[in-house]
């Protein structure tokens, strides 16, 4: 049964208020026309209002994992909070089937002058748990959350990672059919994470999840489907997860450059060449890349080091190139210096990247000028890959026969 | 796994074009809140107690001191205070803890659904559970201070009258009229400030045009006040139960709890409908 569907959205929409005074007029205009069963709140807009979310269709079965992403203020958890069943939608329907779970805000509802175990048990009720089920498991979230002999001190005296890990422990017990995760993971060290990914692979084989995450390497890694919210509606929805992460990022304005430095170098001419040329934004995965500089640096510089390297969307340097890390000698004597540096067959990942020149000097290690994300550049290819860095590889592939296996 | 899936469908029309399926839903929100509301109500009891040098002494103190400050006014003769038909000390004490379950009541609705406000934003759990958390608390004031009653009666040797099996009765529905008014008020509540500002005013003038210091007054305008105060006669009728045994006020005692047994249902299909509206208006 893993091809049931679990959750169907069709043409959902929700209307927010800017005004704060009117908003609640509203909201108490609204509750009049629910109590005289006429919809007032119709599909119009009234002043001042604006569409959270508009006409957003979705279908999600077991087994499924939908990343939802998008900038700010594009109508995640307002979504969210309509398949939890906390607002109504003033268009459309929701239909779920079976138990919603939400690791939303873990920790809600904690008392801080309680212990910790006061507070599971008020927790995992607030979460649907029942007493039996709670007792049942008490064991395995003192020991999931790590919390050990703090177990029986007030929750105020705990750090916010220690609250978050709780929180998780118990809401990781619940056994959803759906189950919605806002940004939780942000939060907690390394190992953690690691585990609260771990729990969320389990609970995946048997739910649904919806996950709503601005990290896309994790919605990468765990999303087999991904829709793109921008403005409260879907820009893009599809199974393709690194096609819905590049229409993500095309959201968003291109990187500011910047240009740093104490004055004593000056970079002239940055130019990339291709197969197709000077002066390419394009590269072709595998190909080569020329890197064309003209700098000067001042004489009294003696070591000059000279590098580049690419940054991902993600702001993230992924591939470096740096004349000391290879000793490569830079005779400088003051005189405009034309350096060309060959990178054959360029493996980085299709996608977009953010191309950066910097100059220092070996000695004092201070930065005499550097081009941060000066222009963009795009590596295109037939596919798109999780990795920054996609090997191609030497493959060599036999066929065994049963007979010369050893073991068998 | 196929059977055990029940499906929810949530749509924008009105849940009362379905009275049957909201009936339902209504009824099975109370049923799973018992435990939650049994937590919360433990909670909240251990938080207001925990950190308090006093302890369940602040359950004692304000009526016992409220109860001096009038015997202490009336034995100076500052006001006058007609024929109560039982000690003054009594009939004071009595009207104040009648009282207090009153205005606990009605405070309580809307004080716990505004403490758990960021948790009605983020989780999805029977919205019922405040309100029986809140009423949890309401019964267990009130049976902390019955302590006091005993010793006042023991003082003044009271002898207990066979209507005291009623007191349950009154005590209930006392509470019913100020949960009923209380829950009436969460909607507007939540949206608006200006309701619990409001209703710490409204409670303090009410005390004084109920009889609980001081009798009704018989002749016009005065009795006005208390004709039209629905609380008033639950209020009175239940001390006659407990003390004197004689009532004066029966039928209307009668005829009030009728309507607010009426009221009770309607107020609380007004918090089950209104609540995600309100959610969607205070989410942050």
């Amino acid at each position: 049964m893993t091809e049931e569907t679990l959750l169907q959205v069709d043409d959902l929409s929700k209307k927010f208020c800017r005004n704060l005074k009117k908003s609640l007029w509203y909201g108490l205009k609204d509750i009049a026309g629910e109590l005289t069963s006429r919809n007032v709140n119709g599909p119009n807009l009234r002043a001042d209002e604006f569409w959270a979310l508009h006409k957003v269709s979705l279908e999600l079965k077991r087994g499924e994992c939908l990343g939802l992403i998008g900038p700010n203020g594009s109508g995640k958890s307002t979504f969210l909070k309509l398949v939890n069943g906390l607002i109504k939608p003033d268009r459309g329907t929701i239909s779920v089937t079976g138990r919603v779970g939400a690791l939303i805000e873990l920790g809600t509802g904690f008392n801080p002058i309680l212990t910790g175990r006061e507070n599971i048990y008020i927790n995992g009720s607030v979460l649907g748990l029942t007493k039996t089920e709670i007792e049942s498991k008490l064991d395995s979230i003192i020991e999931f959350s790590e919390i050990g002999e703090y177990i029986d001190s007030p929750v105020q005296n705990y750090s916010s990672g220690m609250k978050v890990r709780l929180g998780f422990a118990i809401a990781a017990q619940m056994d959803p059919d759906v189950l919605l995760v806002d940004e939780v993971l942000a939060v907690g060290d390394i190992g953690f994470r690691k585990k609260c990914f771990h729990a969320i692979d389990r609970i995946s084989k048997k739910a649904a999840i919806i996950l709503v995450s601005h990290a896309m390497p994790q919605v990468a890694r765990v999303c087999t489907k991904i829709a793109v919210l921008n403005r409260g509606e879907i820009h893009y929805t599809g199974n393709d997860a690194p096609e819905g992460i590049r229409r993500y990022y095309s959201l968003f304005e291109e990187q500011p450059s910047l240009i740093t430095g104490n004055g004593k170098a000056k970079i002239h001419r940055i130019e990339l060449e291709s197969r197709d040329g000077m002066g390419v934004r394009e590269i072709r995965y595998r190909d080569d890349l020329i890197v064309h500089l003209l700098l000067t640096i001042d004489p009294e510089i003696q070591d000059p080091v000279v590098g580049f390297y690419f940054l991902s969307q993600e702001n993230q340097v992924v591939a470096q190139c740096n004349s000391s890390y290879h000793r490569i000698p830079i005779k400088n004597t003051g005189n405009r210096l034309q350096l060309k540096v060959s990178v054959p067959n360029f493996n980085l990942n299709p996608g977009k990247y953010f191309f950066s020149v910097g100059i220092r000097s070996a000695n004092d290690l201070e930065v005499l000028e550097l081009h941060h994300a000066v222009f963009a550049v795009s590596v295109t290819g037939g596919f798109v890959g999780l990795a920054p860095v996609q090997f191609k590889g030497d493959w060599e592939i036999t066929e065994v026969k049963t007979a010369d296996q050893p073991n068998n | 796994m196929k059977n055990s899936a029940p499906q929810t469908i949530y749509t924008p029309e009105s849940q009362l074009l379905h009275p049957a399926r909201l009936l339902q839903k209504m009824y099975r929100d109370l049923k799973n809140s018992r435990e939650l509301a049994w937590r919360l109500f433990v909670r909240n009891l251990k938080a207001r107690y925990r950190q308090t040098f006093l302890g369940y002494l602040w359950a004692f103190l304000p009526p016992i001191l409220t109860t001096l400050l009038w015997v202490f006014l009336n034995s100076q003769k500052i006001l006058s205070v007609g024929d109560t038909g039982m000690p003054y000390p009594v009939y004071v004490m009595t009207g104040i803890l009648l009282w207090q379950v009153f205005v606990d009541a009605l405070n309580s609705p809307l004080r716990l659904v505004l403490s758990s406000r960021h948790m009605l934003v983020k989780v999805n759990f029977p919205r019922e559970a405040l309100i029986l958390a809140g009423l949890g608390e309401v019964l267990f004031n009130f049976l902390i201070r019955i302590v006091i009653l005993i010793a006042l009666f023991l003082w003044f040797q009271i002898q207990l009258p066979f209507t005291i099996v009623f007191v349950p009765f009154g005590i209930m529905m006392l509470i019913t009229a100020g949960i009923t008014l209380g829950l009436l008020l969460v909607p507007f509540g939540l949206l608006y400030g200006d309701i619990q500002q409001g209703l710490t005013l409204i409670t303090s003038l009410w005390f004084f045009v109920t009889p609980i210091v001081y009798p009704t007054p018989t002749s016009l305008p005065g009795n006005l006040i208390a004709k039209l105060n629905p609380i008033a006669p639950l209020l009175v009728t239940t001390r006659e139960w407990m003390v004197t045994g004689i009532t004066s006020q029966f039928t209307v005692f009668m005829a009030v709890s009728c309507l607010f047994f009426i009221f009770i249902a309607l107020a609380w299909l007004l918090y089950h409908i209104a609540m995600p509206h309100i959610t969607s208006r205070i989410g942050a």
